[in-house]
């Protein structure tokens, strides 16, 4: 479905994820971070950087992952981005919502 | 009026065995829980506690004998070496999914907020103390105690 945000129109689905990472800007970013109630800091920027690096490189992501990255650790991760930080932090970098269970 | 719409808010997850695929249930739905924005916290009583024992966590293994999905004759699961190697296999496979260890894993939990609790009993019966296990273990308590902390709505209990 289409969804106007940013002055942009995007299109997501039924989950609010983007489907085409292209139709992504730094503005979109800001606008669905305010949706999840999120003010972005720097470090919240860095972890956008990485998950849409690995997105790119088509490298599947987990929590483990992200705790291995250099970035962030679990601890921080988790309060950057409160309720199901993967899930939020993927909406808000434009990328699938990841499939993994760990 | 309550605004409740039946959501899981808080998931208490009792660990109850020692074989690994228990143990990683148990640990893949609490992780599980904490990605989805869920609260988790784990009640580890009788083998489940050598989930927690610093000398025993990393030496879990697979049951052969008893395990109708492992499809073998229970007389063949029994032979010596069986389960090492049944053991091995699984964690070979594990491994290729990227999931972490036994102490490993307890530290992603503990950093995602996950209570871990440990069963007063069950250390009386085992003979374990608090320095036998691991350390970053939120307290030893009563099965009164665990349901106390699981008052709340939305609270759900499982038993593995």
């Amino acid at each position: 479905m289409e969804k106007t945000i940013a002055n942009k129109t995007i299109t997501v689905n039924e989950e609010g994820y983007l489907t085409n990472f292209a139709e992504w800007n730094k503005e979109v970013g800001e606008a669905l971070a305010k949706e999840n109630h999120i003010d972005l800091t720097n470090k919240h920027w860095q972890v956008i950087d990485y998950i849409q690096d690995e997105f790119k490189k088509e490298s599947p992501l987990s929590i483990r992952k992200i705790g291995k990255s250099g970035v962030v650790d679990i601890k921080e991760f988790y309060s950057l981005f409160p309720s199901g930080p993967l899930k939020t932090a993927t909406k808000i970098a434009g990328v699938p919502k990841p499939a993994s269970c760990i | 009026m309550s605004e409740y719409n039946g959501e899981i808010r808080k998931m208490m997850i009792i660990l109850s065995k020692a074989s690994i695929e228990n143990v990683y249930a148990a640990f893949v739905l609490t992780n599980g829980a904490r990605m989805e924005g869920i609260e988790a916290e784990m009640f580890f009583t009788f083998f489940g506690l050598e989930a927690l024992h610093n000398k025993k966590m990393e030496h879990l293994h697979v049951a052969t004998v008893g395990n109708p999905a492992m499809h073998m004759p229970t007389m063949i699961g029994g032979l010596p070496g069986m389960e090492a190697f049944a053991t091995h296999m699984m964690k070979k496979e594990m491994e290729k999914l990227d999931m972490p260890g036994v102490h490993e894993f307890l530290d992603i939990l503990k950093a995602s907020g996950v209570k871990l609790w440990a069963c007063k009993l069950a250390m009386d019966m085992f003979h374990f103390t608090k320095e036998d296990m691991y350390a970053d273990i939120d307290g030893i308590i009563t099965v009164g105690d665990f349901y106390k902390y699981s008052t709340g709505i939305g609270t759900h209990m499982l038993f593995i």
